[in-house]
């Protein structure tokens, strides 16, 4: 059995990308903070996004929060918590001083101040004209932001603990009420097992894109945290709900940034139309990517594809001309002429829609409090970026809102998690706390049976692309369904090579697996539930959007081996639904 | 258009230095014989080594199109990431080698201990540091902003670290990635410790101990001028700093 260490902390975060970090900065200065990370948190997918971080600093021209806060409800289709939105596009400003102030360096106007750009579905005055408001580095702009947070980390001396593995979370019963106690980790360069008994507990863990084939997801984003607060028992919410971002490079998946859009790129079909003009004649190009991905896959699916087999768009960047391409756009630039042996400056890129965002996770308030079900915090568990949900994407998510998300929540919950921490007693150990565990690690790194991890991953991705993508059905949902519980059935029968203590990433991508099941099948039951389409949610058999029995938030329950739907009102303020045109 | 479509595979043999702690003395070479395509990259192999052949081969990855830096190796003999390097741009006739980046710890297969190297990054002070509070933002020209335009980057792979041979033979000395950090603040209109680096960066174990001999520039899977950075340093250390 594996040797088991015991620590002690005011505050325990559990992932080290942008959410994490922003956390930890608020966390570590005044409370014993521990980040743990089954990757050096420079390797956080923080780092991948591209295009810019929105806020309404009006440095180039006029703009508003108040114009934010509706460009993000109607871009999520008015499924969009309005309270958390509003938050969301007040507190973007500081957020954004605060990362300046950090060192982020920010792309400049003439006058020295942070420049912007357009982006899809930000506009002037509730719809009126595209707007720029997406501040941005080049298009690295992730980049920058997890390094500045890893930074201001150093700087400030906050402890990680780097490659280990949160694999559970302990509950402890304190005068009647669930109240979170710590993790269990899995230290992956030794093979010992790590117990952390916390006060607060803030899950900071990101998205769960590799359960489908084409995406721009690291492999490492296989939603370990939002699975682990599932076999907890503790509810998902709008989990049905994942955005295709429009761009990705064409058969590879690479994420080509929305602000190419957003600096004049135009996508045609292949009779060289820019055919968005058709389905969204005031900001074409710069609508929102539900509206984006679905018309591209249609313009495939009716015969007007590009490319030998029909069956991409061209993103065409080449009136943008060879200097915005160099210094605004120079890492998508440099992946075209890499991977595909295209320049950019010469040539339109080959794209298709690829899987990039979880709008639906850990249902939290808007202080980041975890709740387990529609109203009831759990004491001590918070949970801030993808991981989350608040709600202020809704069901289609707006470029640039989840670099800021991460901010403003990450930021609240480290808040929010330390002020706890320093008033809260810490909770005792629940009885055998690292049991779960031991035997999950000693089951899986003896594990002889005849199916292959690779294979079942790979019939998982394969199944989830071909019926549960940009388009769905009750038949394509039924039979994702019925291949995902065969799969779940083979998985109790895998086997794996390494039986070794150190570095074993061969039991590390068996036990990822089994969260990528966990939450395929909770992503199918919450579509297949949810008969109408809305934002990221496109239903062939129900293709309108129903208000009257769907303008609710679905939330998903673990009754056994079973998956239940209840409801959750969605938290209506300023504007009431509309039809939602571009 | 490039290679899109092209269905064509071929045999590409892989030739992986393998140690495991836990059974062998000392590291030694496996062959791996994968189905590949030209479009594939040496990352795809070794995910096809894994996946089907043996699953205790053991690499660091994650976003794999060259932005996190979990996966330098040294490829034919040159650092690289195995998820930028593309078959076709291999001599496929011969083996393919791959083994861990060297100067830092073997722990296992292609996985380094990567903590002497974020050690020497702690120690140049990578963080903004400065006086002023201003209200908004700092001020700062497009100009001022582009002089350390090409240090911000990095990201940590430790490709040009450990392609430096004064690094192999000396583990002390801070190495091309900590001096890029360094440049990257040294140079920004908005930091005022500027001063505190180079005196750090001026010790013995410090930009002096650069040899030129630009392996870190050809390792930069970013395309930063490593070389030029830290020639920037040692300029800034005699005559000061001109931002």
């Amino acid at each position: 059995m594996p040797t088991v260490h015991h620590h002690e902390y005011d505050v325990v975060i559990v992932g080290a990308g942008g959410a994490g970090m922003r956390a930890a900065i608020e966390s570590a200065p005044h409370t014993k903070t521990a980040v743990i990370s089954k990757l050096y948190p420079t390797r956080s997918h923080t780092g991948a996004a591209q295009g810019g971080m929105a806020a309404a600093l009006a440095n180039v021209e006029e703009d508003s929060w108040e114009w934010h806060t509706f460009d993000t409800v109607k871009g999520g289709d008015y499924l969009v918590d309005q309270d958390a939105a509003e938050i969301l596009a007040r507190e973007a400003i500081d957020a954004i001083i605060d990362l300046e102030n950090m060192g982020l360096p920010f792309n400049r106007t003439p006058d020295g101040k942070i420049d912007q750009r357009r982006f899809g579905g930000h506009t002037r005055d509730h719809g009126k004209a595209p707007v720029r408001r997406a501040c941005y580095a080049a298009d690295r702009t992730g980049h920058m932001i997890l390094q500045t947070l890893f930074q201001n980390c150093v700087k400030l001396g906050v402890e990680f603990y780097n490659e280990f593995y949160v694999l559970d979370l302990l509950l402890t019963e304190v005068n009647g009420k669930t109240t979170a106690s710590g993790v269990v980790s899995y230290e992956l360069s030794t093979g010992d097992i790590h117990v952390f008994n916390a006060t607060s507990v803030v899950f900071a863990t990101g998205g769960f894109g590799k359960m489908f084939k084409t995406t721009s997801n690291a492999h490492t984003l296989t939603g370990d945290g939002v699975g682990i607060i599932w076999r907890k028992g503790i509810p998902l919410e709008d989990m049905e709900f994942f955005q295709f971002h429009p761009t990705g490079l064409a058969g590879l998946g690479i994420l080509l940034t929305e602000g190419a859009r957003g600096e004049g790129a135009i996508l045609r079909n292949v009779n060289g139309e820019r055919f968005m003009e058709r389905y969204a004649p005031t900001i074409k190009d710069l609508a929102p990517r539900d509206i984006i991905s679905r018309h591209m896959v249609q313009e495939v699916a009716e015969g007007r594809g590009a490319g030998p087999n029909k069956d991409y768009v061209l993103l065409d960047c080449t009136h943008l001309g060879a200097e915005v391409l160099e210094t605004k756009l120079p890492d998508i630039t440099e992946f075209a002429r890499t991977y595909l042996g295209i320049d950019p400056v010469t040539e339109p890129l080959p794209g298709m829609p690829t899987a990039h965002y979880a709008m639906g996770g850990i249902p939290t308030n808007v202080d980041a409090q975890v709740l387990k079900d529609n109203t009831t915090v759990i004491p001590g568990l918070y949970a801030a970026g993808e991981c989350a949900c608040v709600s202020v994407h809704g069901s289609n998510r707006l470029g640039t809102n989840s670099l800021l998300d991460i901010n403003v929540f990450g930021k609240r919950a480290g808040r929010n998690a330390a002020a706890y921490a320093n008033k809260a007693k810490r909770p005792p150990l629940p009885a055998g706390a690292e049991k779960f565990v031991t035997d999950l690690i000693e089951s899986m790194r003896t594990a002889k049976g005849k199916e292959s991890v690779a294979e079942i991953r790979k019939e998982l991705q394969v199944e989830m692309d071909r019926n549960a993508q940009v388009f769905r059905t009750e038949e394509s949902l039924g039979h994702a369904l019925t291949v995902i519980e065969g799969l779940r059935k083979r998985y109790k029968n895998v086997g794996i090579h390494d039986r070794g203590q150190r570095f074993n990433t061969d039991l590390l991508e068996a036990i990822e697996l089994g969260f990528l099941l966990d939450l395929a099948e909770v992503v199918v039951v919450s579509a297949r539930n949810r008969k109408e389409s809305r934002g990221g949610h496109m239903r062939d058999d129900f293709p309108t959007r129903d208000d009257k029995k769907y303008m609710k938030h679905t939330m998903a329950y673990k009754k056994g081996q079973k998956i239940s739907i209840d409801w959750k009102p969605v938290v209506i303020t300023n504007y009431p639904p509309m039809e939602r045109k571009y | 258009m490039g290679e899109l479509g092209a269905v064509q595979s071929f045999t590409v043999t892989f030739n992986v230095r393998r140690f495991n702690p836990e059974t062998d003395e000392e590291p030694y070479w496996q062959d791996f014989d994968v189905q590949m395509y030209s479009t594939d990259r040496v990352l795809d192999g070794l995910h096809k080594i894994k996946w089907d052949q043996d699953g205790t081969l053991s690499f660091r990855r994650s976003c794999a199109h060259g932005i996190c830096g979990s996966d330098a190796m040294r490829i034919n003999g040159r650092n690289r990431l195995a998820c930028k390097t593309l078959i076709k741009d291999l001599d496929i006739t011969k083996p393919v080698y791959v083994e861990a980046i060297k100067g830092l710890p073997l722990e296992k297969d292609l996985i380094v201990d990567m903590e002497p190297f974020f050690a020497a990054y702690r120690e140049v002070q990578p963080f903004l540091q400065t006086s002023a509070k201003p209200d908004k933002e700092h001020l700062q020209s497009i100009e001022q902003r582009a002089r350390f335009d090409d240090t911000t980057k990095c990201i940590l792979c430790a490709a040009c670290t450990t392609s430096c041979p004064v690094f192999w033979t000396d583990g002390q000395y801070f190495g091309p990635a900590a001096i890029v950090s360094a440049h990257r603040f040294i140079f920004d209109s908005r930091d005022e410790e500027a001063q505190v680096r180079l005196d750090i960066l001026n010790s013995k174990e410090g930009v002096w101990r650069c040899r030129t001999t630009f392996n870190c520039s050809e390792a930069c899977p970013r395309g930063i001028e490593v070389t030029k950075a830290i020639a920037e340093v040692k300029q800034a250390a005699i005559r000061g700093v001109r931002k």
